[in-house]
């Protein structure tokens, strides 16, 4: 488990989370009593096996699954209580979050310019700005050159960072990122990860990068393990195989 | 930015195939619209033209266009000395299917009241009207008789003087127009062979009588011209045109030969009503359900694609969900789609319409009126078969991205 320092408010806070699927004799406990908090300018690791509750964890905290209990705060606000919703949670999701996943998911009838254009056209940035500002963003994540290119036309390693130019659109104060290396070699895949912690620490987001990657462990402020619905925190020098 | 063109843009080719069908389906619609304004314009176009106040028509008909109706010719002097009436006219028409260079030639023939009226109100394209009160003839372009061309019709050769455009009659037969002379004479053409037999069976029934048998000469008029033996009736006209004299009271006129028993009366827009509830409204009923029936089938075709377009795009509407875009976004991206491709469809049936049309055997009428119309079905069926994609979409989870 991990908690925040007092003075600072926390990207993200999740409390005593716990998500059971099913009921009955069809009940899976999917996350027993997770605690956790990324601070704004982090960026955290969190390994585990599949069907550890890394996914479950990662959708309630990207407000897409709602917890069976537990409370989930997003920049000292609360959001979730349970399975009740405290906000509206598809504006919240479009002013706080940003999502990278293991494909990019990029639209495929937009252009890379248009597919991060969307996300500030959602939350209602006039298109002649939010045209402009997704352009500093492609130019930031150096592929500016390729704005006006369709996703078909793009590799994987240019496709991936514009879906991290769209999940940075509306500056989200967390970044949820699920396997963003998977799909990538270990160049591009190193590449990525040195972008998100250029992003958390320049941009000052909180990042959680879902990975099975350990090459890049040296790229994370702090490393979760997730098994069997709890977490655990663990030393940074600490390798995957030596964990408990 | 528009996400519905952009898409579009991306699946241009189903989406041109998919318009291109709704565009035909749609130009039926547009035409059978069409073929019905046609049918009433050809209905009514020569009561409209004719330029009559009154029908007076056989009585206890519907007027020669809804059945038989027989006047004698005389009535129009009869008419004439009612106080008010301007003008009286025999009318004549009846339609014939000759052969004619080895093809089928079916024609309405009209009789023109000659001398008085020679055609001059008839439109002519090309020619002049009639100038002698026999063997003239003005013929409507479909026809494709040329102007100077020479036909035979029963006894005698017509030359073809003037020549109209559009002028058919209410079954989509061109108009011919003779003097009411050589309408009759055409109408009641018999075979030679016939006339002797009649003739033959006339001195007959003569002959078997006292007064046949005491007055030879009676036998010699009862073999001779019908038109000599006065016992006979005069040749019937099928109606009388009557014109009234500017400022006369129409009902004053109609209450007058009211009184007669042997007639009855109409205006211009009761014989155009007996015309098309007659002979209109069951066509008119048959093209509206077809109509209705093409909708529905472009409404389904429209809902079908859409749905289907709509499924392609799960991924993206997850996606565009995760990252918080409102409904509105999504609902507006599907209902756009089905419009344009709505309109698109519609811009395709109007523009082929207008190459296609023409060439139709029957007047297929487009009035503004009616695209207008079609354009508002066009706009509420795209708005209906948007509705499946919408709800569709309403129900996609935004977690499908991540588990897809």
């Amino acid at each position: 488990m991990s908690t925040a320092p007092a003075s600072i408010t926390p990207a993200v806070e999740v409390t005593h989370l716990r998500k059971v699927y099913g009921s009955g004799h069809t009940e899976v406990i999917a996350m027993r009593d997770a605690t956790l908090s990324i601070l704004p300018g982090e960026i955290v690791g969190m390994f585990g096996p599949s069907g550890s509750g890394k996914s479950t964890l990662l959708t309630a905290m990207a407000l897409i699954n709602p917890p069976t209990s537990g409370q989930i705060s997003i920049r000292g606000k609360p959001v979730m209580d349970g399975p009740l919703a405290l906000v509206d949670l598809r504006a919240f999701r479009r002013q706080h979050l940003g999502f990278v996943f293991q494909k990019a998911n990029l639209i495929p009838f937009l252009t890379a310019l248009e597919n991060v254009q969307i996300a500030l056209e959602v939350n209602d940035t006039a298109p002649k700005l939010a045209r402009k500002r997704a352009m500093e963003l492609l130019d930031y994540l150096g592929i500016g050159a390729r704005a006006h290119n369709l996703p078909v036309a793009l590799s994987g390693g240019e496709q991936q960072r514009v879906a991290v130019a769209r999940a940075l659109a509306n500056e989200p104060s967390l970044i949820l990122a699920d396997e963003p290396t998977a799909a990538l070699d270990s160049k591009l895949g190193q590449q990525v990860m040195e972008l998100f912690a250029k992003i958390a620490h320049e941009r000052h987001a909180g990042v959680l990068v879902v990975t099975h990657d350990y090459r890049t462990l040296d790229i994370f402020d702090r490393i979760l393990d997730v098994e069997d619905g709890m977490i655990q925190v663990r030393a940074k020098s600490q390798s995957p195989a030596a964990s408990p | 930015m528009n996400l519905a063109v952009r898409d579009i843009r991306h699946n241009a080719g189903r989406f041109a195939f998919t318009s291109v069908g709704i565009g035909l389906l749609l130009m039926i619609v547009m035409g059978m619209g069409g073929i019905y304004r046609g049918l009433i314009h050809e209905a009514t176009l020569l009561v409209d033209r004719v330029g009559a106040d009154l029908w007076i028509v056989q009585g206890s008909t519907r007027g020669p266009f809804a059945e038989v109706s027989r006047i004698p010719a005389n009535l129009e002097d009869r008419v004439r000395a009612v106080p008010g009436v301007a003008e009286a006219r025999r009318f004549v028409s009846h339609t014939i299917q000759r052969e004619h260079n080895g093809r089928p030639l079916r024609m309405v023939v009209q009789g023109l009241s000659w001398p008085e009226d020679r055609g001059d109100w008839v439109p002519l394209v090309a020619g002049r009207p009639l100038r002698q009160a026999h063997y003239e003839m003005i013929a409507d372009q479909s026809l494709k008789l040329p102007l100077g061309s020479r036909i035979r019709l029963g006894k005698d050769t017509y030359e073809v003087v003037g020549i109209t455009r559009g002028m058919v009659g209410s079954g989509g037969d061109g108009l011919t127009f003779f003097t009411v002379g050589d309408a009759m004479a055409i109408q009641f053409d018999q075979p030679g062979e016939a006339v002797r037999l009649e003739r033959a069976a006339r001195r007959a029934r003569v002959e078997g009588m006292d007064l046949g048998r005491l007055q030879p000469l009676l036998l010699e008029r009862a073999a001779g011209l019908s038109s000599g033996i006065p016992a006979f009736a005069a040749p019937q006209v099928s109606a009388v045109l009557v014109t009234l004299q500017p400022g006369a009271d129409e009902a004053t006129v109609r209450r007058t030969l009211g009184t007669w028993p042997d007639i009855t009366v109409y205006s211009t827009q009761e014989m155009k009503d007996l015309l098309l509830s007659g002979m209109v409204d069951k066509a008119k009923r048959q093209l509206g359900l077809f109509r209705a029936l093409l909708i529905v089938i472009s409404t389904i075709i429209i809902a079908l694609i859409i749905y289907t377009l709509t499924l392609d795009k799960i991924r993206d509407i997850a996606l565009l969900k995760l990252i918080g875009a409102r409904n509105g976004v999504i609902g507006g991206l599907i209902l756009q789609q089905a419009l344009l491709m709505g309109a698109f469809g519609y811009g395709l049936a109007w523009w082929i319409g207008q190459y296609a049309f023409p060439n139709f055997p029957r007047l297929v009428l487009i009035e503004k009126e009616d695209l207008l119309s079609l354009a508002m079905i066009v706009v509420i069926i795209s708005t209906l078969a948007s509705l499946l994609g919408i709800w569709k979409a309403m129900r996609v989870e935004p977690n499908t991205v991540l588990s897809a």
